[in-house]
């Protein structure tokens, strides 16, 4: 929290030099970044291996040597379990198990991260005019937030999903929706704190714009606890996406989807249970990795 | 305090107004699709078009939503149900009547036929699930917040992580494979029907233990910070060098005033719980609300849709506000 504190960002003044010196901001003993000091944190460090290693996955999965993640083995179909061509067996339509974890690292790593940006652009642009403003701004992005937050998480999707129709645009859509009045929530409470300090005065002096002051005074000072919260919302978002796919409400068929390949083995589960296991701790893992980063950098943020 | 409850009361109706006019924009913006929606994919053009003009649904959005309040309140009658329209709608209590959420076309039946028994269950399922997530986080939180940085506190801390970062739908296929498909020790399907071989309690096990581990998790959590937090106080240090068992000291000083931040938290879980059982009920196949709503929403039972809705955000509120007026009740400070 104490991150918020640090020294704000003051460019010298040229139009007023008559200005006394504002108090030199103590550069050196500012603590290092929060995101320098990640290697001291062992959770962090764990979750941020998580992390690397699907993104590595998804990165590399045109190179790895597995199959065709939609190309159908028919003769495999009868005994779906593991074997020598398909290391962790085949789904119901004789696709490989493994292709299809990997390639949906692909999906949920660029669905996810595109959501909770586009997220951030909206929520902290709502929570910044809010709590700069304040007056009738402020009533009308706080009751939109209200209004928005009192739907139970899962219900909205549902609802919007099934009227949008499922693509990875409208899983974006459904996220920015759902948690952009919760950052602007956060980011309001940030700035209202922020607007007593002598900096933003000093810049209202200076006679910046309005919109210069919320994205170089104020903005920049917000990133502590929003940092730990991006890692927290990138993981409601992965755990939304599979939830989605879960229910039927996933990217279309055939891309790999973690959450529509749980489904899918859910049927066979007597047979093989590996055809929805195997994609439930990819997601799993990868959720646990965002958790556990977010976690170590609340530690390491506390600790200050 | 009474102005303060009104005023709550106050902001809690217009939010459920706002928020039932945003339910009805997304389930009712494009008019074509309602005619088409309640009269299904095999009704001809000519037939979808006579419905479009009998319903009015080229009158602007606004105008539709208050005709909407309208019939839900009772004070105007459900269109659906005029004999003229030929659509066999047959509501036993009437045409029109408060409450009146019209008619499913997934189930042919009113709402109110379908939704309050699925509520009931879904209450059974949601209220056990309750009932051991509110023990168990409090055991594990203030175990793990008694002594901050203890190997107990580290253990219970990184269990409540892995607990909140395994979804619903993953938690429940692990546990089917381990206790149905390996174990044989619970059936996978909660039907509530004991005809199946299996008792109703055994049918519960899962799906609570489902909707259960994923947000004690997040709970305990809550509940370490605030009992860690509050382990450092003066006041708990007066208590232990005055020389009363550690006990008395966790017990009567210490939780009481840890119990007010997780007590908001704790009610707010209801919230998420009606998202978990929506999964949940379908992993499981359980007969409840969670369930009828997905269904609603991928058949595109309009009313149905809102219906539940409706209900699940009246749920939401209400624990919002009982949790804000109870914080007030716990905490003097937040009086002022």
């Amino acid at each position: 929290m104490s991150d918020v504190q640090t020294r704000p960002l003051i460019a010298p003044a040229p139009s007023l030099p008559a200005m006394p010196a504002i108090e030199p901001a103590p550069a050196e003993r500012r603590a290092p970044s929060l995101l320098r000091r990640l290697p001291t944190s062992r959770v962090a460090m764990v979750g941020l291996a998580l992390v690397l290693f699907w993104i590595a996955v998804a990165s590399l999965a045109p190179v790895l040597p597995v199959p065709s993640p939609t190309a159908h083995d028919y003769a495999a179909i009868g005994h779906p379990g593991p074997g020598a061509r398909h290391w962790l067996g085949v789904d119901p339509l004789g696709r490989d198990t493994l292709a299809r974890v990997v390639w949906g690292a692909r999906t949920v790593l660029a669905v996810a991260p595109a959501a909770v940006l586009a997220a951030y652009v909206v929520g902290c642009a709502m929570g910044l005019l809010a709590g700069y403003y304040r007056g009738w701004v402020d009533v009308v992005v706080s009751r939109v937030s209200d209004v928005i937050l009192s739907f139970p998480v899962v219900v909205l999707y549902v609802i919007l999903i099934a009227n949008i129709g499922p693509s990875a645009m409208n899983i974006v859509v459904a996220a920015v929706l759902s948690s952009a009045p919760a950052i602007a929530r956060i980011v309001r409470g940030l700035v209202m704190s922020l607007m007593h300090q002598d900096f933003v005065a000093a810049a209202e002096l200076r006679r910046e714009s309005d919109l210069y002051i919320m994205l170089v005074e104020l903005l920049p000072n917000c990133r502590g606890p929003l940092i730990t919260d991006f890692c927290l919302r990138l993981g409601y978002v992965t755990i939304a996406i599979g939830t989605l796919g879960f229910l039927g409400l996933g990217l279309p068929p055939p891309t790999p989807d973690w959450g529509g390949m749980v489904k899918q083995g859910t049927a066979m589960l007597t047979v093989y249970p590996g055809m929805s296991l195997y994609p439930a701790f990819a997601l799993v893992s990868l959720v646990l990795g965002f958790n556990l980063l977010a976690d170590g950098l609340t530690e390491l943020s506390m600790s200050d | 305090m009474l102005k303060y409850l009104l005023r709550r009361v106050l902001e809690l109706v217009l939010t459920l107004v706002l928020s039932s006019f945003v339910v009805f924009m997304l389930t009712e913006f494009s008019p074509g699709n309602v005619a088409r929606k309640t009269l299904g994919p095999f009704a001809l053009q000519e037939q979808v078009d006579v419905l479009y003009e009998k319903l009015h649904l080229n009158d602007p959005l606004l105008v539709r939503y208050v005709r909407w309040v309208g019939v839900l309140t009772g004070l105007e009658a459900d269109p659906l149900q005029d004999p003229a329209l030929d659509l066999d709608f047959h509501d036993p209590r009437g045409n029109r009547y408060f409450g009146n959420f019209g008619y499913s076309t997934l189930y042919k039946a009113p709402v109110n036929d379908v939704l309050w028994n699925r509520l009931g269950n879904t209450a059974l399922l949601a209220g056990l699930a309750f009932a051991v997530i509110v023990p168990l986080s409090l055991v594990l939180g203030i175990l793990a917040g008694m002594r901050a940085g203890s190997a107990l506190d580290r253990l219970v801390s990184t269990a409540s992580v892995v607990m909140t970062s395994v979804p619903e739908f993953a938690l429940g296929v692990m546990l089917v494979a381990v206790f149905v498909v390996s174990l044989h020790w619970l059936p996978g399907t909660s039907t509530l029907d004991p005809s199946g071989g299996w008792p109703v309690a055994a049918q519960l096990v899962l799906p609570v233990a489902t909707l259960a581990i994923y947000d004690a998790g997040y709970v305990a959590r809550m509940v370490r910070s605030s009992m860690a937090e509050v382990m450092t106080r003066p006041y708990i240090r007066t208590a232990v060098l005055k020389g009363l068992p550690r006990r008395q000291v966790i017990l009567r000083h210490a939780f009481r005033n840890a119990m007010i931040a997780p007590f908001t938290v704790m009610l707010l879980q209801i919230n998420w719980l009606i998202g978990g059982v929506v999964v949940t009920e379908l992993v499981f196949a359980y007969p409840g609300f969670g369930r009828m709503l997905l269904d609603a929403a991928l058949f595109g039972d309009i009313s149905l849709i809102e219906a539940a809705t409706l209900i699940a955000l009246l749920v939401a509120t209400t624990t919002q506000l009982l949790s804000d007026i109870g914080y007030r009740f716990l905490d003097p400070q937040s009086r002022r």
